[in-house]
């Protein structure tokens, strides 16, 4: 088939088992990307993921103070703390510490991404492994790790999140870890679910008759092609976990200094100056919403492209 | 159907009993241990040690387990360290609080979602149809802390027309003997503090409505647009059905069974919802005091919460599965 020709230009995104490809020539992914491509809800995503990922990697250059840095402490009164473009130098004002609003906008971009990547990341790993076990052992395996799986799932993940980071104590390690092990349960069902409903598939059958062995057929057979919703809710579950570690965050924990540049901090401290400079609470507010929305798009997207019933048209 | 309910209370045992392990475990794995967590870091090695011996964290963890699960068995949630009250005396002056708000928010985000779904599947295509997806996209992705800071500039601070925190104004002085504010104001004849109460309700209430108000939106949407699709609707229509019995008997009731669903599992994030909007509010229910107990690590509370969250989940879920049946006859509760 396929094997014959030469590697297409850009075919990077090529998938990895060649079960995956269909009749026409072109794999899932790449067809998934190509009709990525022609979305213009996709599109506005990824511009808008693009913009807050530079701004988070060009923070040290684009912010013109450190993230923690009070240059204006003189300027700040207890009733007044100047506005966008109210004193020269700080565009977007000050807060309450005296801290450069635009600096610590751009600073929280570095800090919510990191999280919201790491964090579920985290749970990504975290929920594959259960959910291979669970999906590939099946039996007792799968009855005992969907049961506590079922634990975990009886408390709202936010509160999981939350009593996890309180356990964990003072420091911005314990929000990503409290966010990705809340996010455990939803990868593991997902990925189980997705495998059951593989199983009984002719390439399964196909591998099994070849005498493939069960980790072969789970781990590369089963397991690419499980992959889609799996995909499709990491996309999604990035804006949870900015808006998550956001909330976090604004409840108190995660430590770090009180002037920390972190969305979810600022809106905590921003609660008080509320009717004399509502600036502070509604930039990083929009922020962490701007940047939940692209991820949103992005996953929507995927989720249509990489849908069946979607696909033939 | 008694049976059908006794068997998931019998299934939702196990995982409550898994629960309770791990939050045991959990409160004994806090750095220091539970005498530190009690006393403070500073505490001197003879408190510490009284403590132990006082609350039996010396005995052997098996033994300290039946103990803890024995008496939560018997409704003993604790003592709140912060406060010095029982854990389940402090959650039932407070619940009624989020209940209230809970209320006001399902309403809001029911009585809205589930027309403006419908109209925009009627009118697919059209103008409501994609003001409502952008709107409800929107909704989903706004977090509601900064929902209910923008609400609270706007309504209270630059126009103040509605309260910006509190349950209800102090000076008001009304009675209360159930705690639920508006309801002690209707049955006193106390009808300005039953408003009061009320006002002070509607900006936490519109917050902590608006993202499930999205996703109601979305999946009322999707699903009447699936329904009126089906085959059953176009044999009614060829029958010569009245339209209004088509869409009120025939698309409505069949579409209404995957909202029932979405709304039922909107409750756990109305729940994570409302410790933001009760901290953003200042309002003072079972949410703000779960953040006052993170603050303060007040484990007791902590822990007495998170049994009492799931139990209150797990009730919800049941009682979802229920009415589905009445919905639709044809799904029997399994």
């Amino acid at each position: 088939m396929s094997a014959i020709l030469p590697p297409a230009v850009g075919g990077s995104a090529a998938p990895t088992d060649p079960a995956i490809e269909t009749g026409g020539g072109t794999g899932l992914w790449k067809d998934a990307f190509l009709r990525l491509r022609r979305n213009p809800q996709a599109i506005a995503g990824a511009v808008i993921i693009g913009l807050f990922l530079l701004v988070a990697l060009l923070a040290p250059i684009l912010a013109p103070y450190g993230g923690n840095e009070l240059p204006g402490r003189t300027e700040i009164t207890p009733t007044t703390i100047p506005g966008p473009g109210e004193i020269g130098g700080y565009p977007l004002g000050l807060d309450r510490f005296g801290g450069d609003l635009l600096s610590k906008l751009i600073w929280g971009a570095q800090a919510s991404l990191l999280i919201g990547v790491v964090s579920t990341a985290l749970g990504l790993a975290g929920g594959m492994l259960l959910g291979v076990l669970a999906g590939g052992f099946g039996g007792w395996v799968d009855n005992v790790i969907m049961r506590f799986v079922d634990i975990l799932l009886s408390v709202p993940n936010l509160l999981l999140a939350v009593s996890i980071a309180a356990i964990l104590g003072q420091s911005p390690y314990a929000i990503m870890i409290a966010i990705g092990v809340s996010q455990i349960p939803i990868f593991a069902r997902l990925l189980r679910s997705s495998m059951l409903s593989q199983r009984g598939s002719d390439y399964i059958l196909a591998a099994q008759t070849l005498g493939l062995s069960r980790g072969t057929i789970t781990m590369s057979h089963l397991l690419p092609n499980s992959m889609g919703p799996v995909i499709v809710q990491a996309t999604l579950t990035l804006a949870t976990a900015v808006i998550d570690a956001a909330a976090l965050s604004f409840l108190g924990l995660g430590g770090g200094l009180p002037q920390a540049a972190e969305w979810g901090r600022m809106l905590t401290y921003a609660q008080a100056e509320l009717s004399i400079a509502p600036q502070l609470a509604f930039l990083p507010g929009a922020c962490i919403a701007i940047t939940a929305l692209g991820f949103t798009l992005l996953g929507e997207s995927l989720r249509e492209a990489l849908d069946p019933k979607t696909r033939q048209k | 159907m008694l049976r059908v309910i006794g068997k998931r209370i019998a299934l939702l045992i196990p995982t409550l009993f898994g629960l309770s392990v791990l939050l045991f475990l959990w409160v004994r794995s806090l750095p220091g241990g539970p005498a530190t967590a009690l006393l403070g870091e500073k505490a001197t090695p003879e408190a510490v040690a009284r403590v132990n011996e006082l609350y039996g964290f010396d005995r052997p963890l098996l033994t300290q387990y039946f103990t803890y699960i024995g008496k939560l068995l018997q409704g003993d949630f604790g003592v709140s360290i912060n406060t010095g009250r029982p854990v389940l005396e402090e959650f039932a002056t407070r619940f009624p609080a989020t209940v209230e708000l809970t209320i006001v928010a399902l309403i809001f985000a029911i009585g809205i979602g589930v027309p403006l779904g419908y109209a925009a599947a009627r009118h697919y295509g059209r103008f409501v149809d994609h003001s409502s997806v952008v709107l409800s996209l929107i909704g989903i992705t706004v977090p509601v802390f900064f929902l209910a800071f923008i609400f609270k500039y706007l309504f209270a601070i630059q126009w103040s027309l509605l309260p910006p925190d509190g349950r209800q104004n102090p000076r008001i002085n009304a009675t209360h003997f159930t705690d639920f504010y508006v309801l002690d104001g209707l049955l006193t004849g106390e009808w300005d503090a039953a408003w009061d109460a009320f006002l002070h309700l509607i900006l936490p209430g519109l917050a902590l409505g608006t993202i499930p108000l999205a996703i109601i939106v979305r999946i009322t949407r999707a699903s009447v647009l699936e329904t009126q699709n089906a085959d059953y609707v176009r044999t009614a229509r060829a029958k010569g059905l009245m339209e209004r019995t088509i869409r009120s008997r025939f698309i409505l009731r069949n579409a209404m069974l995957p909202v029932v669903t979405t709304i039922g599992l909107q409750l756990g994030l109305l729940i994570s919802g409302a410790v933001l909007t009760e901290t953003v509010f200042a309002f003072n229910g079972i949410g703000r005091f779960l953040r006052d107990a993170i603050f303060g690590l007040d484990y007791p509370v902590l822990q007495g919460f998170i049994i009492f969250i799931a139990i209150l989940y797990a009730i919800i879920n049941l009682l979802v599965d229920i009415s589905y049946s009445i919905i639709d006859p044809r799904v029997r509760v399994q």
